[in-house]
């Protein structure tokens, strides 16, 4: 068992372990020391991640049940980051609450999960990596035992989550009677002379599946929920962690795919541009900046599937698509971290005239929505770029053309937020969280500013990348 | 250098937006140096310009950006990108001193104008295809806040229409950018390579799609009918210096980018529609004039002859590359005027909107009907108001006639029935400008304006420097057109 290429998840599991560990024995007034820990954990797994992708080679692991390539490597570092950004907003959101500490913990376990989907090349890893994401998730969500909303949260997720996870094992299983294997390597091998009705019936469920953790069509209702009812700090991480476990899981399995049996692109194109769409078009009227950044993050998951699409036509694809997950998850951080400061105000009557009260929160929430509409030079653009060069170059101009005319719907209902913050009269006082959400969400803005500006060192080494296996 | 005149207004405007104590006076101060900077370093650049030189491209200045890409922070100049730049600084430098009611924040004000400046002068500047859609897309964002934020009348509501139209236009401009660059071998957005290759030139299908997205996007910003409804709120809901910017600056980058993009590097195409292109552009003459006549509102019209003076440009650009490899000379003419026509139009309806701005200072309201006999009262006012006016009409001496009149003799030898038709445009702009002078400064005073103060010395000074220029230009062209020339040679291929 070659080890050494799975230490990054190795260190998070026992992270996670020590935490709850730490958890139940620290007194309810010492049980943040758990961030740091977290952020510890974070930071070595980053650090052996960063190992790994320097001194080895791409190559799959574990029986080929595990592939370890570049991909692997920025998914790897996208999810830790985003963590340890979720991880920061936590703390004085969470200080009265009993089960603070367990919350790093649930936290690093469902980082975990998005991380086996991330690098899963057989099937049952990917089942194993999006039940550990679905279930933490769910815990997540309903943290506020005490809050109507966020159980309703949580049961809304746990709903639609559970047909999901259904549809993917039954998509699972249908794949293992067709090709008689798990792995995706000898899978790929075994399609050719598969039947044709089974695979795409399979192919289909297992999109379902997936399409859950993505927040796309047709799984996507608990996306606005969750943003408008869990715990914001909770919201913040479930609606940009999964998704990147996620959008690379389906990007590896669709690859092994053989187009001439399995129009699969097509089928990814039409969800995507269904997606964007009825994100967008419910996001237009919302009077609750959370349900907003919900439908929001729905839209923004039919972007990133445009990468999917052009995977294998385009050898901007790769590079689009992390190029894409880094934006939206620093940007979607960056605005539940402005929410999460202002201790969860939601209307957006109540962002009024914030530029005045709090010219900062306000410069940080202008830099999140300009980068999730694509404006340069920040992230966001840098994203757009790449995905619209690579669907082009794919042969689908007519979804990047579907995606610009998404892209100017979308910016109206960010600026029906941003507007008025910057023309509207002060209001009385706007009370804030404390430091570390604040810090939390400028470190996710900086970092939409940096990316943007210096994106080339960003997906340098992913152009043309093998997708193994 | 030039890398330095797009960062310092840059480094101004982040300098103000953090700087909270700064008091009008400051930030004023602030604004003028960091605008005088990049115009002062043009102006040196003027002169190190080098005429006849063999590269399209000079004093270029690189830094990679994103190199898997082909993307470089890159700048250089050369005829006609300097002389719209040099208008440009100019206009930021006038447009920072004119007065303007700052509601409590010029701390802010100042700032976004400095933004802007730093963000037009790189779209002129630049000699990167990538870093051209970037500063398009910017000043999108400059002028909402701008709008929005210092804005009188419903500034909320035309400062969205702005930002969404001109949005969709830049987006479907960076469809046709993409559509260029995924036709170039080995791929690079830099300009020069880019225009050297021209890609897509075996292509008609795809090239003609690029060029249409190109056109709408840059249309959309010029503005040309029928994509022009965005900017007659736009501009009276603005602030008086914010619409010198919007029409002396941010329309120009339709046009320049026209020049840049479709014309330069989908030549084939180009030339293949440049007769719908030149329809286009005399309905935007005729219509724009015949519509500014109607309003009676002052800043309306004047934001319509803004519709009016862009379509000449754009008739210039469209003869111009109409036949490529023969008539040389007149096509040069035309490009050469469709340039001047730029610069002149940035100097006359930036110091149009600029007197509507002093209008509503004094008067706070546009509505034509409601001023009169101002000429005794204001003589100033009047003075300057009567120089903009019959430069924007055409008058032999002023720098608007040097322009159209080189776009319409070249445009005669290549569309002659398109440039009669335009001609009844500067018939009817004349009408409605004599018009205007009438019922501002002629006639009986109204009692409430007996105390209408004249201009300031800021204000003087502000729109003396622009229409002195206007002036020169207009009786001793040739320090303009020599540059400008320098350009439009190798465009045309001569």
């Amino acid at each position: 068992m070659p080890v050494e290429h799975v230490v990054p998840e190795i260190a998070v599991v026992i992270g996670a372990a020590v935490v709850l560990v730490v958890a139940m024995f620290t007194r309810r007034a010492r049980q943040w020391v758990n961030a740091p820990l977290a952020l510890l954990t974070l930071a070595a797994a980053a650090g052996f991640t960063i190992d790994v992708a320097i001194n080895g080679s791409p190559l799959t692991t574990m029986h080929a049940s595990w592939a370890v390539d570049p991909v692997t490597h920025a998914a790897r570092l996208t999810i830790l980051g985003a963590t340890a950004i979720a991880v920061v907003l936590a703390p004085e959101w969470l200080r009265r609450d009993p089960r603070h500490g367990e919350y790093y913990g649930v936290l690093l376990l469902s980082a975990l999960g998005a991380m086996l989907m991330a690098g899963a090349a057989d099937t049952m890893e990917l089942v194993l990596g999006l039940l550990l994401a679905s279930i933490t998730g769910y815990t997540l969500a309903a943290y506020h035992r005490g809050s109507a909303a966020s159980v309703e949260a949580g049961m809304k997720f746990f709903l639609v989550g559970g047909l999901a996870n259904v549809a993917l094992i039954t998509g699972v299983v249908l794949l293992f009677g067709v090709t008689g294997t798990t792995g995706y390597e000898h899978a790929a091998m075994a399609l050719d002379g598969a039947s044709r009705p089974v695979l795409v019936t399979a192919v289909t469920l297992i999109t379902v599946g997936l399409a859950f953790e993505l927040g796309a069509i047709p799984a996507h209702t608990w996306m606005p929920d969750v943003a408008e009812g869990a715990p914001a700090p909770a919201a913040a991480f479930l609606t940009v962690v999964p998704k990147i476990g996620a959008l690379v899981g389906l990007a590896r399995l669709l690859s092994i795919l053989p187009e001439p049996q399995v129009g699969w692109r097509p089928l990814v194109a039409v969800i995507a541009v269904m997606t964007m769409t009825l994100g967008n078009l419910a996001a237009l009227w919302q009077d609750d900046v959370r349900r907003l950044l919900g439908w929001s993050s729905v839209s923004q998951s039919g972007y990133g599937l445009m990468a999917i699409v052009a995977i294998g036509h385009s050898d901007r694809a790769i590079p689009a698509l992390i190029t894409f997950l880094i934006a939206y998850a620093l940007a979607n951080l960056a605005a539940f971290g402005v929410v999460v400061e202002l201790r969860g105000r939601t209307a957006i009557a109540d962002y009024d005239g914030l530029a005045r009260a709090r010219p900062w929160l306000a410069a940080v929430l202008v830099v999140a929505f300009l980068s999730l509409v694509g404006i340069p030079p920040l992230a966001g653009f840098v994203a757009k770029l790449e995905l619209f060069t690579a669907t082009i170059d794919a042969g689908y101009a007519w979804l990047a053309i579907a995606a610009v005319l998404n892209t100017v719907v979308s910016l109206f209902y960010y600026l029906r937020v941003l507007g008025p913050a910057y023309t509207a009269e002060a209001p009385r006082a706007v009370p804030v969280l404390g430091r570390w959400a604040g810090i939390g969400a400028g470190v996710a803005a900086a970092g939409l500013l940096t990316v943007g500006l210096l994106a080339g060192p960003v997906s340098r080494g992913l152009e043309g990348a093998p997708l193994l296996p | 250098m030039l890398t330095a005149a797009v960062l310092v207004p840059l480094v101004g405007a982040i300098a103000l937006a953090l700087w909270p104590r700064a008091s009008e006076r400051t930030a004023r101060g602030v604004g003028v140096v960091t605008t005088l900077v990049p115009l002062v370093l043009l102006i040196v650049t003027w002169g190190r310009f080098e005429a006849g030189a063999s590269d399209p491209f000079q004093l270029v200045e690189r830094i990679e950006w994103i190199p898997q890409l082909g993307a470089s922070f890159a700048f250089g100049v050369d005829g006609i990108g300097l002389a719209v730049a040099a208008t440009a600084a100019l206009l930021f430098v006038v447009a920072v001193v004119y007065p303007a009611d700052t509601r409590g924040r010029p701390r802010q004000y100042v700032a976004w104008f400095l933004f802007l400046d730093a963000v037009s002068l790189g779209l002129f500047l630049t000699v990167d295809l990538l870093l051209f859609y970037v500063f398009f897309d910017l000043s999108l964002v400059g002028m909402y806040f701008l709008i929005s934020s210092w804005g009188h009348g419903d500034p909320k509501r035309a400062a969205l229409k702005f930002f969404l139209y001109t949005l969709a236009g830049s987006l479907v401009m960076l469809l046709g950018v993409l559509a260029i660059y995924l036709g170039t071998e080995p791929r690079t957005f830099d300009m020069a390579e880019v225009i050297a290759q021209q890609p897509l030139a075996g292509e008609a299908t795809r090239a003609g799609l690029a060029l249409l997205a190109l056109m709408i996007g840059l249309g959309i910003k010029s503005p040309v009918v029928p994509f022009h409804t965005w900017l007659p709120p736009a501009h009276v809901d603005a602030p008086g210096p914010a619409s010198t910017i919007l029409a002396g600056v941010l329309l120009k980058m339709g046009t320049f980018g026209m020049i840049r993009l479709p014309y330069a590097m989908l030549r084939d195409s180009f030339q293949r529609w440049a007769f719908v292109i030149a329809v286009v552009a005399v309905i935007s003459i005729v219509y724009g004039a015949l519509v500014a006549f109607g309003q009676r509102d002052l800043k309306r019209r004047i934001a319509y002859t803004s519709v009016n003076h862009m379509g000449y440009t754009v008739l210039g650009v469209a003869a111009a590359g109409a036949l490529i490899g023969g008539d040389e000379a007149a096509r040069e003419l035309a490009l050469t005027g469709a340039t001047v026509e730029m610069v002149a139009h940035g100097l006359i309806t930036g110091a149009l909107f600029l007197i509507a701005g002093s209008f509503w200072q004094r008067g706070g309201e546009y509505d034509l009907d409601a001023y009169g006999g101002l000429a005794g009262q204001a003589p100033k006012l009047a003075g300057a108001t009567t120089i903009a006016a019959f430069a924007s009409l055409g008058l032999p001496g002023l720098a608007g006639f040097v322009a159209e009149f080189h776009v319409f003799v070249g445009t005669f030898s290549v569309f002659p029935v398109l440039a009669a038709v335009g001609l009844l445009g500067i018939l009817i702009t004349a009408a409605l400008f004599l018009q205007v002078l009438q019922e501002l400064f002629l006639g009986d005073l109204p009692d409430r304006w007996r105390g209408f103060p004249d201009l300031v010395p800021r204000e003087v000074s502000a729109l003396g420097v622009l229409l002195a220029l206007t002036v020169l230009i207009g009786v001793w062209p040739g320090w303009l057109l020599d540059v400008v020339r320098d350009g439009t040679a190798w465009l045309v291929g001569s």
